[in-house]
């Protein structure tokens, strides 16, 4: 399995990579970062990263343990700020406005740019609460039938609603974890983001809730631009249509899905695809 | 090395192996489970002496002996005429003559004081309050019923129950007991008095109302300050102050908090609450304020640990919608760790509950009569009574200090009950 070993014990640290090969950056980008470099204290973990993420496409971000791509996924929406020792350098942009520019407040910088966690996190309140929470911090709804009403889309674009609509004042925690997942993935549509994050969601499921999440970003792409954080890259290659391959807090190589996996330009990319190493 | 060993045997010899150990560690198994059943078992039966012994002594307290006199309410009697007020007229001669009258046989001046010392020394005003609750009684003969004096009460129970005659009783008192008793002047009721009067110097008058009410007063102020200051310092501590050394000290300072002799805080209480700011002596304000210094740690450390086991996940869920962090703070996180703020708190309240010795700095020690009706009245509190009235000389008191522990342990139980409950109610949601 990939995640098993990491790639420091590869001995491949001999592979020197150059700048990233490939093409990271494109006409149509809702995000753009440029030259990030990521500390946990003095550990630097992102050693100047730069690409972007296109309009309504579904980018995936590989690479073996401890490449730094979950960390680079949680810069986009800051939600390394709850980090103390975590420090930033560099320029993120969403729509040309800088992340962590003094103009950007946190909290509607993460309305804008929501986020899929590895575990499913529902809120240990009722279904309905749970996705209505985000509407309602926001005030998006003006009544309680407005409410209901983006509860009811937000459960239905998940693929959960015909699942839950008996229950909706149960506990989201009683769900089963795929229809957690979802119910996850609901909570974060109803805020209606422009942006939405994924770190490895499919990751605690079993390969039939994992296949309805898959088919779910996939529908999700033509409203939303996702990122998506994997191990699996069986499942990267279903969803995305963008791959960025890490290692060791490098960018190494991005370009078209079908390209990295069919055709690598990059001797790292092709050990790690080919199973050579992980 | 040893997994070389291992394999080298065959399968049925690793078993034997295993097998020459089981004995041994399900003997050290066994052992360990006897010795936390006799622990709680131990437990149990320490409680249920504790509970059984102050039961017995108590129960006494729950009843009192009245007597039964004919007063003769005659104008004459009273020294009544017309217009006259009923509060001031003679009704301790009336009372004597009452009793005189009771027993004819007594002519000695010596034998009539010590007669008039078996009814209790508010009889006088039991008749007054007879009258003036029945106007129409006067210029008639009423049988009223008085207390016996606590003396004779004790006697009464302990004869009853135990079969040997005690304390301040002779010979002839006893006569006169048992001549009452024999004409069915003497009635055994249930004492209400307990609950609905505040303390006394005589016993058979004493009862919990005053020390209870500024109980409750007292653990008001104490709720009230401490429950919000508690969680509001640990949610700062938790959730927004920075980690630094400045926080560590403050941390480590809140757990010697914790360990501070409580007379400490009653000397604070002395010398700032009271002789600075000028607050009431004897007031369950000063005394909640003191109490709530003694508590707050306890909660501040309770709601820490329990604000720290709150899952990180809950918080990056809130924050990744876009909650802010005192969103985050009080939909999500407060709501998880409000069952173990309860448990830190009720344990804090428990604490404050049974402490005596700050109060008694802060003049709460003193004899108080009257039932306080505000945070501001001087009053006592259970603890305090009880001590007191261990304290006391006189035997009526040891049943009512254990009747009062009785009390005292029943609040408590209320208290535990109603966080026990409000606790269900938090982990359901």
């Amino acid at each position: 399995m990939v995640d098993i070993i990491s790639a420091k014990s590869l001995g491949s640290n001999d592979i020197k990579i150059d700048g990233a090969v490939g093409e990271p950056f494109c006409d149509d980008a809702k995000m753009s970062m440029r030259n990030v470099d990521v500390f946990y204290g003095d550990n630097q973990a992102i050693h100047d990263v730069s690409f972007d993420l296109e309009k309504n496409q579904v980018t995936a971000l590989i690479g073996p343990s401890g490449c730094g791509k979950s960390t680079f996924l949680r810069c986009l929406n800051r939600m390394n700020d709850l980090i103390p020792i975590c420090n930033v350098k560099g320029s993120l942009q969403l729509d040309g406005e800088e992340i962590y520019g003094k103009q950007m407040d946190p909290v509607l910088l993460r309305a804008r740019v929501g986020m899929v966690f590895q575990k499913p996190n529902p809120f240990p309140k009722s279904i309905y609460e749970n996705v209505a929470y985000g509407p309602k911090i926001h005030g998006l709804a003006t009544d309680k039938s407005e409410l209901d009403e983006i509860v009811e889309t937000s459960l239905r674009k998940a693929g959960l609603f015909n699942e839950v609509k008996d229950r909706l004042d149960q506990p989201g925690t009683g769900l089963s974890g795929g229809q957690q997942q979802r119910l996850c993935i609901a909570r974060t549509i109803a805020v209606s983001p422009e942006v939405i994050l994924m770190d490895e969601p499919a990751s605690a499921l079993d390969p039939i809730a994992t296949a309805v999440i898959e088919e779910l970003i996939h529908e999700l792409k033509e409203k939303y631009t996702i990122a998506i954080v994997t191990h699996s890259m069986q499942q990267a290659a279903r969803v995305s249509q963008k791959t960025a391959y890490f290692h060791l807090g490098k960018l190494v190589e991005m370009g078209d899905t079908k390209q990295i996996f069919t055709n690598p330009r990059h001797e790292l990319t092709e050990n790690y695809i080919s199973g050579r190493f992980g | 090395m040893t997994k070389a060993v291992n394999e080298s045997l065959p399968t049925s010899a690793v078993t034997e192996k295993i097998k020459l150990g089981l004995k041994k560690r399900h003997r050290s198994e066994m052992m360990f489970k006897t010795t936390g059943l006799a622990a709680v078992l131990l437990g149990f039966m320490l409680v249920f002496v504790l509970l059984f012994d102050i039961t017995s002594k108590a129960l006494p307290a729950f009843h009192q002996h009245w007597v039964q006199l004919e007063v003769d309410y005659s104008a004459s009697n009273l020294r009544y005429s017309e217009g006259d007020s009923l509060e001031n007229l003679r009704y301790r001669s009336t009372l004597r003559k009452a009793i005189a009258n009771q027993f004819p046989d007594v002519k000695s001046r010596r034998d009539k004081r010590q007669l008039n010392g078996l009814y209790s020394s508010n009889a006088e005003f039991a008749i007054k309050d007879f009258l003036i609750a029945n106007p129409q009684a006067l210029n008639t003969v009423q049988n009223v019923w008085v207390r016996v004096d606590d003396d004779v009460d004790i006697y009464l129970k302990e004869t009853t129950s135990l079969g040997e005659p005690l304390i301040r009783i002779d010979e002839k008192e006893a006569q006169w007991i048992k001549s009452l008793v024999e004409a069915g002047q003497i009635d055994k009721r249930f004492n209400i008095q307990f609950f609905t009067s505040s303390d006394s110097r005589e016993p058979e008058l004493a009862g919990v109302r005053g020390a209870l009410t500024g109980t409750m007063l007292t653990m008001l102020v104490t709720l009230v300050l401490s429950f919000p200051l508690g969680v509001a310092a640990a949610l700062y501590l938790e959730e927004f102050a920075p980690k630094n050394k400045w926080t560590d000290m403050i941390e480590v300072n809140i757990n010697n908090l914790a360990a501070v002799p409580s007379i400490i805080f009653g000397l604070l209480g002395l010398a700032v609450i009271i002789n600075l700011f000028g607050l009431p002596r004897s007031a369950p304000l000063v005394g909640g304020i003191v109490l709530t210094l003694m508590t707050l740690p306890t909660i501040i450390i309770a709601s820490r640990a329990s604000i720290k086991a709150v899952p990180p996940s809950i918080r990056e869920a809130a924050t990744g919608l876009g909650a802010s962090k005192i969103q985050t703070t009080f939909s999500h996180v407060l709501p998880m760790a409000m069952p173990g703020i309860l448990t830190g708190t009720i344990i804090g309240m428990a604490q404050a509950l049974g402490e005596t010795a700050p109060l008694l700095m802060i003049g709460m020690v003193a004899f108080i009569v009257d039932v306080p009706a505000s945070i501001t009245d001087a009053s006592t509190v259970m603890p305090v009574q009880i001590f007191l009235w261990a304290d006391s000389p006189e035997r009526g008191f040891l049943a009512k200090t254990s009747a009062a522990i009785l009390v005292l342990l029943g609040f408590l139980f209320l208290m535990n009950a109603s966080a026990a409950y409000l606790r269900r109610r938090f982990e359901s949601k």
